[in-house]
């Protein structure tokens, strides 16, 4: 095991080499940065108030996620776990699109079908995710063999969180990946926890990097509160992907910095102290003071460029606030590609009970994590 | 006797167990410390240690199939599927390994284990945290399959599950975990397992139903009640192996059978009843079976309320199977 890569102290100084992007592409991963930061509070203001169901934070995760998605090219896929909204929306999912589908609106692409936090975006080649952990790995392993098989350019990135590498599809999709040294790339976002399950109880490995060695691929561990390091830990996996040479495992050694959800109370089962451990390697905060070391974030531009996404997000709010909600009759659509006739009756006899007895009424159950 | 929830009542039981025999053991994922999701097994491992009430890596394979090596060498585990959606991984140890593994051992081994999971929808939990899988295990030799709708039921029935020889997948109405209370004894006690419950005499319209849609017959029955309609509402809280006797008893004493469930229509347990009676009561019958359930889609998220059954969608059953 090689030790972890880091390209910023967390003071922001540089140890380590800096990836060739130019100073306007530094500016931009900390504007896409800042966004996840100010869309995750207002979207747990909203939560808070009623208006959407439930958020799966990624406060903390900026680093990794921006990181990651900077090192993919326009072409390349990314197969998502239950945290990569941000990540899409650096690669081109339109934040009224991620809004619509906290909201599961008819704006939502996914017709208000999924729970919250549930993204995808076709024009970006991110497909939909299920919330079933794991399941997500030998789909990517599989989709890359079909752009081997074509020749195509395109690598894909499989994402999946520390608690995703003990499912089933884990071992699959890296045994199926290192036999057929697919193009892709495996990016564990280790944020500490599985819900209440620390990183500790979910392997006795040393780093879940090493579980690569076992499927013939290397694994490579990531300060995931780096963006730098992360954005050239990706670069480099990407690159071997497309030059032919098989697939990697990045580890990204991050925090999740909040509940596992909107609903989750993380004080019982984990300490005050490893938070604040964490919360002094704030990616953000890291990432500023390297920006302002290089003069390339004036004093007060944070709080500047914050007000403005306030601003932009607020207005995508507003638009999504009043969109209508789902028709009944998507009750029955997209199960199959046309709507079978057992359907349209049943279809049918539930209108007619509606008819006659009025409408179904919402319940007020709530979402428990 | 206490006033409990649902959840409460199931907490107690493995409590009660747990105190009376060390060999039963409960795991899954955040159940130790958080104490479940639900916090159905909140303070375990705080009263019984980290060896008896412990976390596991996010693997629902892996919880499963080490309980039946558990259960074949001596203990009695009782584990959690967080969500009775993410149960499919384990799939196989279910149906493959605890089920059969009595029958192709010829009796030497066997698997006395309970899994215990909610299931069902009403939580705005979209279509992977919603789903009612029961026919999927009810079709299973081997496993029995139950499903609690009373604080009173929740604790006996898991008591008898855990006391049970053989593996049980216990289905936890989760929309009903905090919505229904109940008197529940202290101490030790149980329900029979295959025993159905009279949740409401009536002579005119026969109700099957379990889980969470009990007090939705309910409703739906007081509601029949004041148009003259008396309703027999029956829980029939184990699945499997079914009380066929006590299922023929009720649908004959009516001749009008309605039967509710929140899974979907095709091939799910409504179909059984249905075939039961057809098979052995055709002749008592002055109505079709008329089954009151899911659509045959995937579980809505937003729409979930149009998608379940309800009192409206259960009343208008009702009376139109004892006008028929
Ligand atoms: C197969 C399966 N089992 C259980 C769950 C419930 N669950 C949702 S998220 C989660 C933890 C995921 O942890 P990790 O992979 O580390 O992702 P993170 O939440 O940290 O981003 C669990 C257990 C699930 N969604 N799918
Ligand atoms: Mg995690």
């Amino acid at each position: 095991m090689t030790a972890m890569l880091q390209i910023l102290e967390k003071d922001g100084a540089v140890v380590g080499e800096l990836p060739g992007l130019d100073d306007g592409q530094l500016k931009e991963l900390f504007v896409h940065m800042l966004r996840i930061r100010v869309l995750d509070g207002r979207m747990l203001k909203l939560q808070r108030a009623g208006r959407i169901g439930f958020v799966g934070t990624s406060t903390g995760l900026e680093g990794s996620l921006v990181g990651a998605a900077s090192g993919l090219e326009a072409q390349d896929w990314m197969w998502s776990g239950l945290r990569e909204g941000g990540a899409a929306l650096v690669r081109g999912l339109p934040l009224a699109e991620y809004v619509a589908q906290m909201y599961c609106n008819s704006n939502d692409t996914a017709k208000g079908r999924q729970m919250c936090n549930h993204f995808q975006h076709k024009g970006s080649n991110y497909p939909s995710w299920s919330s079933v952990i794991g399941t997500q790995i030998t789909h990517g392993v599989g989709a890359a063999y079909a752009s081997q098989l074509r020749g195509e350019d395109v690598v894909h990135s499989i994402h999946l969180g520390d608690g995703a590498t003990s499912s089933n599809g884990f071992h699959s999709g890296m045994n199926f990946a290192g036999v057929w040294k697919v193009p892709a790339v495996f990016v564990c976002v280790d944020n500490g926890w599985a819900i209440s399950v620390c990183s500790r109880e979910q392997t006795a490995a040393e780093s879940y990097a090493d579980k690569a060695v076992a499927y013939g691929m290397p694994g490579l561990e990531v300060d995931g509160n780096d963006v730098l390091a992360v954005h050239a830990a990706m670069a480099s996996a990407v690159r071997r992907a497309r030059a032919g040479e098989g697939p990697s495992l990045l580890v990204l050694k991050t925090y999740r910095m909040l509940g596992h959800s909107s609903s989750d109370d993380p004080s019982k089962y984990r300490e005050d102290s490893e938070v604040a451990w964490w919360q002094e390697r704030c990616p953000l905060e890291r990432y500023e003071a390297f920006l302002t070391q290089r003069g390339l974030l004036a004093a007060g531009e944070r709080e500047a460029l914050e007000r403005s996404l306030e601003a932009e997000i607020d207005a995508v709010i507003h638009e999504q606030e009043s969109a209508a909600p789902m028709p009944l009759r998507s009750l029955v659509e997209d199960v199959y590609e046309e709507v079978p006739r057992h359907l349209r009756l049943q279809f049918n006899a539930f209108l007619e009970v509606a008819e006659r007895r009025g409408e179904a009424t919402r319940g007020d159950g709530a979402f428990p994590l | 006797m206490a006033t409990l929830t649902l959840l409460q009542a199931v907490n107690d039981a493995l409590r009660t167990k747990m105190r009376q025999d060390d060999s039963v053991l409960v795991f899954g994922e955040d159940v130790g410390p958080k104490g479940g999701v639900f916090l159905a097994t909140e303070g375990l491992t705080a009263e019984f240690g980290a060896k008896r009430c412990f976390d596991t890596p996010l693997s629902e394979d892996g919880i499963i199939g080490t309980a039946i090596g558990m259960a074949a060498n001596g203990l009695r585990p009782v584990c959690e599927i967080q969500f009775q959606d993410f149960i499919f991984p384990a799939f196989d140890q279910i149906v493959s390994e605890a089920a059969k593994l009595r029958y192709r051992s010829g009796g030497q081994y066997t698997a006395p284990m309970v899994i215990r999971t909610p299931y069902g929808g009403g939580i705005r939990g979209g279509l992977y945290h919603s789903q009612s899988g029961e026919a999927y295990f009810a079709h299973t030799a081997g496993l029995k399959v139950v499903i609690p709708s009373t604080p009173y039921d929740a604790k006996g029935l898991l008591i008898a599950a855990i006391e049970d020889p053989d593996p049980v997948l216990f289905m936890e109405p989760k929309a009903l975990y905090r919505s229904v209370k109940g008197e529940v004894p202290e101490g030790h006690y149980t329900v029979d397992l295959s025993t159905t419950r009279t949740v409401r005499e009536g002579k005119d319209v026969t109700v099957f139903c379990y889980g969470a849609m009990v007090p939705v017959c309910e409703k739906a029955a007081a509601a029949a009640a004041e148009q003259g309609v008396e309703t027999h509402v029956v829980d029939l809280r184990t699945l499997l192996p079914l009380d066929e006797e006590a299922v023929l008893d009720a649908a004959r004493r009516t001749g009008r059978v309605v039967v509710v469930h929140e899974a979907p229509r095709f091939c799910g347990f409504g179909a059984e009843i249905s075939a039961l009676i057809a098979e052995h009561a055709i002749e008592y019958m002055e109505a079709p079976v008329r089954r009151v359930t899911g659509f045959d889609t995937p579980f809505p998220n937003t729409l979930e309320h149009h998608y379940m059954p309800d009192e409206r969608r259960v009343l208008d059953a009702i009376e139109a199977t004892a006008s028929f």
